[in-house]
């Protein structure tokens, strides 16, 4: 997928105007966080279960090349093919190789986030092999002129069952529904017939089970289990950083992904997959494989960001971001939006290709609270911003004030002066009043809000008065 | 240099692994896995079976009680009968010998081609925990006919209710040794919530599922 990073700012504008996205948004939020909130509460522990699966990411990234290796051995010991790709072009030509070699014409796919980075339906399209999303929300943007997901786990967050209704009516040339119940119906009667005729499944992976050998797969709508339970082959994209130890690890996760994720105790299909088809089995895959995606992970390994990796990818952190709440998650412009797509974007896209996502955060941490696996978003955000200025990719004029800024905070007397004639200037903008209603020197400051005027002087000068006081004593 | 070795090779670079690391690395990842840990447990209260019956009931499945294999025919019928559904169904073959006909039920065991509209399989052990369903592929236990069909039916014998997947692991360690191709933890009928995020039951998967919980008399 093309990275459009790059202009935030304004697609951020854009959809705070954009009336009907804000009443999409403002529907979905609090569904999603107050069932969190509920969710949480039948656990026993659920900070030690956070803590506890802090451990078990950190256990496996810090030896990520053994667990790997491990995970490999015993995925091919049950009939697997373990393959990896160094990008999201090498993905693409996997996957065209293996639907090649197996006769494929047509693919069902369900959720995987790996081949949205990889662009894996356009390059699938272009070699004639035509892909299928089953996943409600991903059919939904893929009949849409492959429209962009805005929410990792609600990639049509932003439309409402009207647009739903209307692309529906066009693309399926039936007449249009107006009830969500009997559009989820048709999208089924659709799309099972593609289930049924698919020669190849491809699907992401939630947790790779070294123990074992195994993909987890976790969904609600059954499209998961239909395309590596029908075709004759199923393809597993997923990143290396994906691997778990053991099958009691694997407990722990789920039940922090559901809740995290949707507000779930359990999502109603989870499933562990392991190798082809037994001898005398009647369904399940007689071609298994797994394409194991580098895609700018091997290199945050061990290094400052690695923690980003312990990602379980379950959208708590959007769900509950402020900004994320107010423009959705189209304006972050590629795969992953939120604080979590803030840090990942910069790193596998390019630092210098998505300049404003480190800034698109208030660093209030709400996201490093709800974060299942305790990722320090804001943290990470704040490293990234430091990055950016010593890599010198500041705007001009920013750097020049904090330049500016630096010279005089190391001078005493020069900020005493400074801060004196700051009060002095704000004093004279609020005229007498409790607030300034258009601040000077950055009018953006208070289009949507007031600046508080300060009390009379600064806290130097009042400091300075009192002590001299106490020396006439 | 192939994929695999750029990839590994920048892995082991980052993390400084050196052949005594790896030794040490190594023993102590298979330590690891040896142990099988578990973490912090969900809360169960009351017994596993009523524990098991109100979740799976949260999770709109619909839950009957029998106390004898025998009573499924006449049950699974009735359940049919009152969701207006027709009175055909394909099966596990564990349960092909059961009295289906004096039921008035018309039950096959074979795989499920995908126009049938009810399912009847058994399970390999349930959860109490979440009211989850676990059900590991076989060849007597193909996973399609707990998928396709609109309307899924389990058979479930109390005393395979256990408490949370941990359990579930240990019993399948136990008793199957090796892990099946598939292992599918169903909880309740598919559902979706894409659509405005109003959850609409009956996605790509079942629209229904009624357990029946073979107790002792």
């Amino acid at each position: 997928m093309q990275v459009r990073s790059m202009h935030f700012k304004a697609r951020a504008g854009e959809k705070l105007a954009d009336a009907q996205l804000q009443v999409n948004l403002g529907r979905a939020k609090s569904k999603f966080v107050d069932k969190r909130a509920h969710a949480i509460l039948d656990l026993e522990d659920f900070e030690a279960t956070r803590g506890a699966a802090k451990e078990l990411r950190d256990l496996t990234l810090g030896d990520l090349d053994l667990w790997l290796e491990r995970f490999e051995t015993e995925a091919t010991k049950r009939g697997a093919t373990v393959l990896w790709a160094r990008d999201g072009a090498e993905v693409c030509q996997m996957v065209i190789d293996i639907g090649r070699r197996h006769g494929v014409r047509k693919v069902t796919k369900s959720k995987s986030m790996l081949s949205e980075e990889a662009g894996l339906n356009q390059a699938l399209g272009a070699a004639g092999i035509q892909p299928v999303e089953t996943d409600l929300g991903e059919y939904i943007l893929q009949i849409n002129d492959n429209e962009p997901p805005s929410h990792i786990i609600a990639p049509v967050f932003h439309k409402s069952k009207e647009d739903v209704s209307a692309l529906f009516a066009r693309t399926h040339h039936l007449p249009p529904k107006t009830d969500i119940q009997e559009m989820t119906r048709e999208a089924r009667e659709v799309l099972r017939p593609h289930f049924l005729s698919a020669e190849m499944g491809i699907s992401g992976g939630n947790f790779l089970v070294a123990e074992t050998g195994s993909v987890a797969l976790v969904t609600n709508e059954g499209n998961g289990r239909m395309v590596t339970t029908m075709p004759g082959v199923h393809v597993v994209i997923t990143g290396i950083e994906k691997v778990i130890p053991t099958l009691e690890d694997l407990a722990t996760l789920m039940r922090l992904l559901p809740r995290s994720a949707t507000g779930q105790s359990i999502s109603n299909y989870f499933s562990l997959l392991t190798g082809t088809a037994r001898s005398g089995e009647t369904d399940g895959p007689a071609h298994m494989y797994f394409i194991l995606v580098d895609g700018g992970r091997a290199d945050m390994v061990g290094g400052e960001f690695a923690e980003m990796l312990r990602c379980i990818r379950c959208g708590a952190c959007m769900n509950h971001c402020p900004v994320y709440q107010a423009v959705g998650g189209h304006a972050y412009g590629w795969v992953y939006p939120g604080p979590m797509g803030s840090v990942l974007t910069p790193l596998f896209a390019g630092i210098e290709n998505a300049i404003d996502l480190p800034q698109a955060a208030t660093l209030c941490n709400q996201c490093g609270v709800v974060c299942p696996v305790k990722i320090p978003l804001p943290e990470l955000l704040r490293r990234l911003r430091e990055k950016q200025v010593e890599q010198r990719l500041r705007p001009r004029s920013e750097r020049l004030a904090l330049n500016l800024w630096s010279w005089v905070a190391q001078r005493p007397a020069w900020y005493a002066l400074a801060t004196k004639w700051a009060v002095r200037y704000l004093n004279w903008l609020a005229g007498g009043r409790a607030n300034i209603p258009v601040l000077g020197v950055a009018p953006e400051w208070t289009l949507g809000r007031d600046f508080p005027a300060p009390e009379g002087r600064t806290f130097r000068e009042l400091y300075a008065e009192r002590q001299a006081k106490r020396g006439a004593r | 240099m192939s994929s695999r070795e750029d990839i590994l090779g920048r892995v082991r670079r980052q993390l400084g692994r050196t052949p005594e690391n790896a030794v040490r690395g190594r023993s102590a990842m298979e330590g690891y896995i040896a142990a099988r840990a578990p973490g912090p447990h969900g809360i169960i209260s009351g017994d596993l079976v009523s524990h098991f019956r109100d979740k799976s009931a949260a999770l709109s499945s619909s839950v009957e009680d029998i106390t004898d294999l025998a009573q499924a025919p006449a049950a699974i019928a009735r359940y049919l009968a009152s969701h207006g559904l027709p009175q055909q169904a394909v099966c596990w073959p564990r349960f092909a010998a059961l009295d289906w006909k004096a039921a008035g039920l018309q039950v096959e065991s074979r795989p499920t081609h995908g126009a049938d509209l009810v399912g009847i399989s058994g399970c390999f052990c349930a959860l109490a925990e979440t009211g989850t369903l676990m059900l590991c592929s076989g060849v007597d236990t193909p996973a399609a006919l707990s998928l396709l069909p609109e309307t899924h039916i389990a058979i479930v014998a109390a005393e395979r209710i256990v408490a949370g997947m941990e359990e579930a692991w240990t019993l399948l360690r136990s008793e199957l040794g090796e892990v099946p191709r598939a292992v599918n933890f169903i909880s309740g009928p598919s559902r979706t919530g894409d659509i405005e995020q109003t959850i609409v039951l009956g996605a790509h998967g079942p629209y229904r599922v009624h357990i029946l919980i073979l107790g002792t008399p």
